[in-house]
């Protein structure tokens, strides 16, 4: 959940952010070519100066920015703080998955530091973490989820929640990056990767526990939701859509003769987006404690 | 942008109106530029994705050809010693791969490439190494293949369709490599040390492609003429 909702929370407040940012003006055409060739741990740098660059001049917009790079980040030290503390937690995580968890702690670890540089690059300033409460309590530290930390079923059921959200916060704001080759590709790059932390947290659970789930959101006509777990319906809404650019794909002529695709695969072949609105109005008032 | 709904793309109503006619306004402005690309023929019997939106549309759909194939080949001829979860996961990601395909056959219509004819003669569909091995290929490069193309993309709509599909390919990926070595999900020759995927341009995607098809594609406006 990084630069695609970046840039369509930027583009609120700065409507003309992709022209900005467009690869067509003169100021950021270097950049464009420059981020094909550049190394890709030098990206966060190659996009902080992007950014600066584009801005030049004017500190109102570039204050807004950076607000918005920190909301995004807020986010970040969400899923980061979610798995270093199971990491941390005495006998949650069972030993043989301890290296498959700490890959993708690592993985969203790195996603902070990514937002945090770029942040810096603009003279901005990192906002702290928010405090999070991991049962989605508000803070009570003893809501829905009050056995996280302790209970690695109800972790992997968080997390796999948390991943699926994630994966839909990335879409919704793809056309604001349209056409920005080094910022979309970027965009695109982090979300693949929380799409495969997605898809491994589901299998590790259906594994473990038997859980009837498969790496990807088969839903079912009217209900998004695959998890079992029904507190967590509201991130799953939509993902029940068959309508693909107005063609409805469960309708499709399926792999074997006279068959049709059909709602399970139809629904699992798209993940549908979720607007930022939306994921803040999931997490506020429960894991982000609202003051 | 809100959750898609029926008849609904990027908040503007599309009733009676075709997905492809919405978008298509500057897409055929390009395709009339581009001209002489739009019946996607080549000289040596090849085909060419063409130019626009068009172009990388056809793009995805000649990889989703590839795709389908390859797993309709997997259901009809299972690999030596295949589990029925195994089986089950395989045959949902055919029905997947069809269904991206069929999709985009439907979406593109007249403006759509041939059906491609395959070339699975390098696999061995009795081995699972084999079966798995390509379908890691195919997979992981599908990933860096839309990730790579998706700025090329010049419609919104078509962007968040790719990225629909992009993520669904992603989660097969990440299946197929923990079925190979569990653990291997986001192995570090797909993720980098900032935790991004990498990705791949067209020219460098389609040689791979190639591998796999008797009906070679060219992306001659993205530099790249199969020999």
């Amino acid at each position: 959940m990084n630069l695609f909702n970046i840039i369509e929370e930027i583009e609120k407040v700065d409507p003309e952010v992709n022209e900005r940012l467009s690869p067509r003006r003169d100021a950021i055409k270097n950049f464009t070519s420059f981020g094909s060739k550049v190394a890709i741990a030098a990206l966060p740098f190659a996009l902080g100066s992007m950014f600066k660059k584009a801005y030049a001049g004017d500190m109102s917009t570039t204050t807004d920015v950076i607000g918005v790079l920190n909301y995004a980040l807020t986010l970040e030290y969400l899923e980061s703080y979610f798995y270093n503390q199971g990491t941390a937690a005495s006998g949650l995580i069972p030993a043989a998955d301890a290296s498959y968890i700490a890959d993708i702690t690592d993985d969203e670890n790195h996603h902070v530091t990514f937002l945090q540089t770029v942040i810096t690059s603009l003279n901005g300033t990192p906002v702290t973490s928010p405090t999070f409460d991991l049962t989605a309590g508000n803070g009570s530290h003893n809501g829905p989820f009050s056995n996280v930390l302790t209970n690695y079923q109800t972790f992997l059921a968080v997390a796999e929640t948390f991943e699926d959200t994630g994966v839909r916060a990335y879409k919704g704001a793809a056309p604001s990056l349209l056409g920005n080759q080094v910022v979309l590709t970027a965009a695109l790059s982090i979300h693949a990767v929380e799409a495969r932390h997605a898809s491994a947290i589901r299998q590790l659970r259906a594994n473990k526990y038997g859980a009837s789930i498969k790496p990807w959101i088969t839903s079912t006509a009217g209900t998004g939701n695959d998890t079992g777990i029904s507190l967590v319906n509201a991130n799953y809404a939509g993902e029940d859509n068959v309508m693909q650019g107005g063609v409805d794909v469960s309708k499709l002529p399926g792999a074997t003769s006279g068959s049709t695709i059909g709602v399970a695969a139809a629904t699992a072949a798209f993940d549908e987006p979720l607007d930022m609105a939306s994921v803040l109005a999931l997490l506020s008032g429960s894991f982000i404690v609202a003051h | 942008m809100e959750t898609q709904k029926p008849g609904v793309v990027n908040g503007s109503p599309m009733a009676r109106r075709s997905f492809l006619k919405y978008a298509g306004a500057a897409s055929v402005g390009l395709l009339a530029v581009a001209g002489c690309h739009k019946d996607h023929v080549i000289p040596h019997g090849g085909i060419d994705i063409g130019s626009g939106d068009y172009g990388i549309l056809n793009y995805a759909y000649a990889l989703e050809q590839l795709e389908a194939a390859f797993y309709i080949q997997v259901a009809a001829t299972p690999y030596s010693g295949i589990t029925a979860t195994e089986t089950a996961w395989l045959t949902d990601i055919r029905d997947h791969e069809v269904c991206h395909r069929e999709f985009f056959k439907a979406a593109l219509g007249a403006k759509a490439i041939p059906s491609l004819t395959t070339d699975f003669s390098k696999i061995d569909f009795s081995s699972r190494a084999s079966v798995l091995g390509a379908a890691k290929a195919f997979e992981d490069t599908g990933v860096q293949a839309y990730d790579g193309a998706g700025y090329l993309i010049q419609n919104s709509a078509y962007l968040t369709i790719a990225g629909k599909i992009v993520s669904v390919e992603a989660r097969h990926a990440a299946l197929i490599r923990n079925m190979i070595k569990d653990g291997d999900y986001a192995g570090p020759d797909m993720v980098d040390s900032n935790g991004l995927n990498s990705s791949l341009a067209i020219k460098q995607v389609l040689p791979i492609a190639n591998m796999y098809l008797k009906t070679k594609v060219s992306a001659s406006n993205y530099d790249y003429i199969a020999s």
